[in-house]
């Protein structure tokens, strides 16, 4: 019997099948990041239209409805549709091969976690042409205005639903396959630490897609069933959404980050040629992270009205991140200290993201201090905040890590001089977009509008052309993307970069459809570990 | 072979390509769409409502039916009923953390927003003077008279058989490591009644606040708070009769043994949670 059920797990389908059907980690993690890039181009696409309006004060293209339109859209379609899918289709392609594991652990419903994916962003697109339009309340849902909308915000509604089924389902599935599908000899400790960002990363969206679901659910009732959660009329209060929203939002941004944090912890040990720096101090900020980020969720709010001690509550907690994020950029630096390093494009984003990611920490801190604030809340200074945080960061990780594995997925190199040319075009684009923005919100000019005042013309038409060049950029992206499937710049060689020893350097070039079928030899994971953990006596 | 090797597979169980992912995606989306078009008055939400809960059925009937065919096999080793048991486990956590949203929003309410409405200053003062911070919230300008739903009488009757439902569970499982098959299909049969006691009540009593104590979805803040919470948990408990349903008419046909019975202990523990959110729900909603 077990014979047969080996031999059946060969199977393979073919054609629409293998896709609709597959049970497979590689092929449910390349639908996962090929439907993530289509999302990136929608809600790009979105974003371009947002900068259009934005280039001259005035209005000059859009209806103001159909303005909040896209930037609710662009958000939602960004964070659910883009970033969060991408990282769990580098971790459905990733963690069985660097564990040693023959597949996730639960490989049907693995697909059904990818699959939930497309009927979303249907609702979501479907929503723009109902009656009314798309959901307009920005990607935070806030009432009393998503309690307003039409049909709209009912399909909204409806699709972060099947999104945070989708996640539940994703992350149960990343953490037990961390938990129960490691080779043997390696343990907890010894795992590589995009494993350990996953693990949490997983655990946090376990804990708070529910909530998330939870409160459109009550945004749901008292938009058709009559209830009152969120109505002053009947005792209920619409800042009750903003904690129920931002309980989930701020893990919610960790769970953009930490899977960053783990890409980037895997990039630069390899082209610097040296084990990681302070590994298990790299854990514990991680583990740290994840039980802040539950805790720090009121820096959202402060303008709304809390209790003072409340508000010095969440400002401290909220600082008190930057330390083991701190550690975590120190970590790094050190891991580049003294190392032989070289730049080849993934290296470039790793290190673009070192120091971009960590503007965005330093502005995220200004933001930390109440008082401060107070003044920037709803401001552009917020939307460069988290754009540094979010697209320096987690997308250019994703770069980084696409460019990284590449090779070892497709089996061909990328083109490095057409890599080179997307990161350099990519980080100067992407702060003639951005930068300005810190000094647009500095000087008071309020997001989510499609107007603005005179002396914000400047700056404002910087960042349209930025935007636009930054655009253009993914389209080289793109292009070497599938220039490399196609075999266009020759066969990668088995163990590209000579400085990465984890586990998945070890399986045939290009990875073949079955890996670790029978968990990889003792000898081998010792091998790759004592190569990780040389010189700093972790092993 | 290597003694590390121990609690793994020679070969981990990886299913072959199956269909029912794709179709409970399509159910979902069905579902998600005609339940947005429905609420909107679109007749033909319904239609596709009826369509997805007619698919997902369809996709639940056939992949439980082809995991239960794969355990009957003896297709799984024990590294994966460990990931059974892992991923079980994750699952009731989310469930405590979707529960937990509405009891924040219960909490949330009581302690604060109402508080915070009645208080002096400008909260009601100017647009509703006639309003009375109380829980039950009963004043303001929605909020049509009601009479709040009493911690006697039925819920009380429901606590005590909902734990009695919990210790019957307990024996039958019990007889199954004994390998007193006869004992486990009394212990079972016995809780599916009991659970169909509790929704029955549960029926009752929703009427009841309806009919005659005039407590709907829109008597204020009280309302929404006790419906959604007690039937989010009816759900659950609907859900777990299910789960129970199942695993007695797989224990009549002679599925499970005394080492083998992951999906016993998977609906055991859906049922104790579900255990557990009542009595908190009691003590929130019902008694304090």
């Amino acid at each position: 019997m077990n014979d047969h059920t080996h031999d059946s797990s060969h199977a393979t389908a073919h054609g629409w099948r293998r896709w609709l059907y597959a049970t497979n980690h590689k092929d449910i993690g390349t639908l996962y990041l090929c439907f993530a890039a289509a999302m990136f181009f929608t809600g790009g696409l979105m974003a371009l239209g947002i900068r259009l309006e934005l280039f001259q004060p005035g209005l000059q293209y859009w209806h103001p409805e159909f303005y909040n339109q896209l930037v609710t859209l662009h958000g939602v379609i960004m964070v659910f549709g883009a970033i969060m899918p991408a990282f769990t289709g580098l971790a459905n392609w990733m963690l069985p091969l660097m564990l040693g594991a023959p597949d996730m652990a639960f490989a049907r419903m693995n697909n059904w976690s990818f699959w939930l994916l497309p009927p979303a962003a249907a609702l979501l697109l479907i929503s723009l042409v109902v009656p009314g339009g798309a959901a307009a309340a920005g990607w935070t849902f806030y009432p009393p205005l998503s309690i307003q909308g039409g049909m709209g915000m009912d399909l909204a509604i409806f699709a972060i639903h099947l999104l945070g089924i989708s996640s539940i389902m994703g992350s149960i599935n990343i953490v037990v396959t961390v938990l129960n599908m490691r080779a043997p000899g390696m343990t907890l400790l010894k795992m590589p630490l995009f494993a350990w960002t996953s693990l949490i990363t997983a655990y946090l969206l376990i804990a708070v897609a529910p909530v998330l679901a939870g409160a459109v659910t009550m945004l749901l009732t008292d938009r058709h069933f009559g209830t009152h959660f969120f109505k002053a009329a009947g005792g209920g209060d619409p800042v009750l959404f903003q904690h129920i929203f931002w309980f989930f939002g701020h893990p919610e941004v960790y769970i953009m980050a930490l899977p960053a944090f783990g890409i980037v912890s895997q990039i630069i040990p390899t082209f610097a040629r040296k084990p990681l720096f302070g590994y298990v101090s790299m854990v514990y900020a991680t583990c740290a992270i994840g039980i802040l980020s539950f805790l720090v969720w009121g820096h959202h709010m402060f303008a709304v009205g809390m209790p003072a001690v409340t508000q010095l509550f969440f400002m401290f907690m909220t600082m008190l991140i930057a330390v083991p994020t701190g550690v975590k950029v120190f970590n790094w630096i050190a891991t580049m200290w003294q190392g032989s390093m070289s730049f080849e494009t993934p290296m470039l984003f790793a290190v673009g993201f070192v120091c971009l990611f960590t503007v965005g920490g330093f502005s995220g801190l200004v933001l930390s201090v109440a008082p401060v604030d107070t003044q920037m809340q709803d401001t552009y200074y917020v939307v460069a905040h988290f754009h540094y945080v979010l697209v320096a960061g987690a997308l250019f990780s994703l770069f980084g890590a696409v460019y990284y594995w590449l090779p070892k997925w497709s089996g061909n190199n990328y083109c490095e001089p057409l890599g080179k040319l997307h990161f350099w075009w990519s980080m100067i684009a992407f702060n003639i977009t951005f930068f300005p923005m810190h000094f647009l919100g500095l000087a008071g000019m309020p997001r989510r509008i499609p107007d603005y005042a005179l002396q914000f013309t400047h700056f404002n038409q910087l960042a349209t052309v930025g935007a636009l060049l930054f655009g253009l950029a993914q389209i080289l992206f793109i292009y070497n993307v599938v220039q490399c499937i196609r075999a266009r710049y020759g066969p990668a060689d088995e163990r590209p970069w000579d400085g990465a020893h984890t586990l998945e350097w070890d399986v045939p070039t290009p990875a073949p459809h079955h890996t670790w079928e029978s968990p990889p030899d003792i000898a081998l994971v010792r091998k790759g570990l004592r190569a990780q953990a040389l010189e700093h006596g972790h092993e | 072979m290597n003694v590390e090797k121990g609690l793994h597979d020679a070969h981990y169980f990886v299913p072959a390509p199956s269909r029912w992912p794709a179709v409970g995606a399509i159910a979902l989306f069905c579902l998600g769409l005609g339940a947005a078009l429905a609420i909107n008055a679109v007749p033909a939400g319904w239609l596709l409502l009826a369509s997805g809960g007619g698919l997902l059925l369809w996709m639940l009937f056939g992949w439980f039916g082809d995991v239960i065919a794969e355990s009957e096999s003896h297709a799984y080793g024990p590294q994966v009923g460990w990931s059974f048991r892992w991923g079980m486990a994750w699952f009731i956590f989310s469930e405590v953390m979707f529960f937990a949203a509405f009891f924040g929003a219960l909490f949330y309410t009581r302690s604060i927003a109402v508080p915070e409405l009645g208080g002096s200053g400008l909260s009601h003062d100017l647009l509703w003077p006639r309003f009375s911070a109380e829980w039950p919230q009963q004043t303001g300008p929605s909020v049509a008279s009601y009479t709040p739903m009493g911690a006697h009488g039925i819920p009380s009757i429901n606590t005590a058989i909902l734990l009695s439902s919990g210790a019957t569970l307990t024996w039958a499982h019990w007889a199954l490591l004994k390998g007193q098959r006869l004992q486990l299909i009394s212990g079972l049969v016995i809780t599916v009644y009991l659970a169909a006691l509790f929704l029955a009540l549960q029926a009752a009593e929703y009427h009841h606040g309806f009919a005659e104590l005039n407590l709907t979805l829109a008597s204020g803040a009280y309302g929404a708070t006790f419906y959604l919470l007690t039937g989010f948990h009816g759900l659950h408990v609907l859900v777990g009769s299910l789960l129970l349903c199942v695993i007695l008419a797989r224990s009549a046909r002679g599925d499970f043994d005394e080492r083998h019975h992951f999906a016993f202990e998977a609906a055991a523990w859906y049922w104790h949670f579900v255990d557990v959110v009542w009595l908190l729900l009691f003590v929130t909603v019902y008694w304090l």
